[in-house]
């Protein structure tokens, strides 16, 4: 019985080993740039970008350190006068398109950019069978 | 006679929808049965190490510049952290490493002195240096996305190959053909 007890005792006194860091977050993880235009373009960006910690939120959704860390390096990046664009190419450089949201135009992925172009072509000619074909009837 | 021609291709049409259910169901399965790799690799690969310099995690061990990591002899640049358990796992292996002479350094991610100590003391000490890298930027900066990740650097300070999670018992041979690549 007195072990039973000991070992409940040790069950709830047990100290959780901490699974994340005891670090304050990046001072521009949560603090927005003074600059409203500045933290505009932040903002844009970082809801594109992917939190690599849990992949499918944006840097700009999630509370992983890492996130945060990712927001303070796009924040004080934007502050020293880089643009978005380069921003995301530096990350994309390091970690592939998979890290950005916004797809990039590449061998893989120009399909995507010219299927709805594809689409609107093939409905063009389609209405213009149609429209010629009822014309006729009419006549 | 047209009529027959007629009704035999209406039928291979009547095929298409289950066909096309056929299609998506081995696409969903394949997909269900085996998922996909979730780790994001580095794109760094083949492309020097980043400039940085880092101030030392501990009072005993020499934090890490960007220059000291080019001396000629290659190396395994290890990501870790005190509060990442699966670096608890992997610490054994370090220590043997260390042990024949591999020069290891370390990069503590977001880590407390004192909680690096404690780790240290309590699963080894196999690094020469180890960096503070408080705001992940190192990190972010070799394409690393998570703790443990061992980088193998040769001694031009290139990155030579990228390991996601704990080393394990099965991931030396590969880890030794690396480092074995990268000093040639």
């Amino acid at each position: 019985m007195t072990r039973l007890l000991l070992l409940l005792m040790a069950l709830v006194m047990a100290a959780p080993l901490p699974a994340q860091d005891l670090l304050p977050p990046a001072p521009y993880a949560y603090k927005q740039l003074d600059d409203p235009a500045q933290e505009a373009k932040a903002r844009a960006l970082m809801e594109t970008l992917r939190c690599l910690k849990c992949q499918s939120q944006a840097i700009s959704d999630s509370d992983a350190p890492m996130a945060g860390d990712m927001r303070h390096q796009v924040r004080s990046r934007i502050a020293a006068g880089e643009e978005p664009e380069e921003i995301r190419q530096w990350l994309v450089e390091r970690y592939g398109d998979y890290v950005s949201y916004t797809p990039q135009l590449r061998a893989m992925t120009w399909p995507l950019f010219a299927a709805p172009l594809v689409f609107l072509g093939v409905a063009a000619l389609l209405l213009r069978r149609r429209f010629r074909k009822t014309r006729g009837a009419v006549k | 006679m047209s009529q027959e021609i007629k009704s035999k291709r209406s039928g291979l049409w009547l095929w298409l929808p289950l066909a096309l259910f056929a299609g998506f169901f081995v696409l969903v399965m394949t997909g269900l049965l085996s998922p996909a790799d979730r780790n994001v690799a580095s794109t760094m690969i083949g492309k020097p190490l980043p400039q940085f310099d880092l101030r030392p995690a501990v009072p005993d061990r020499p934090g890490i510049a960007t220059a000291q990591l080019a001396d000629g002899k290659p190396r395994l640049l290890n990501v870790f952290a005190s509060w990442c358990i699966p670096c608890i796992a992997e610490a054994p292996q370090l220590e043997a490493w260390a042990r024949q002479g591999v020069p290891i350094d370390g990069i503590a991610i977001r880590d407390r002195t004192e909680d690096v100590q404690r780790f240290l003391s309590a699963n080894g000490n196999p690094y020469k240096r180890i960096g503070a890298d408080d705001l992940s930027a190192v990190q972010l900066s070799i394409g690393s996305s998570g703790v443990p990740e061992t980088f193998v650097i040769d001694g031009k300070g290139i990155i030579r190959h990228q390991h996601i999670g704990d080393i394990r018992a099965e991931d030396i041979p590969k880890l030794i053909e690396k480092l074995r690549e990268a000093g040639q």
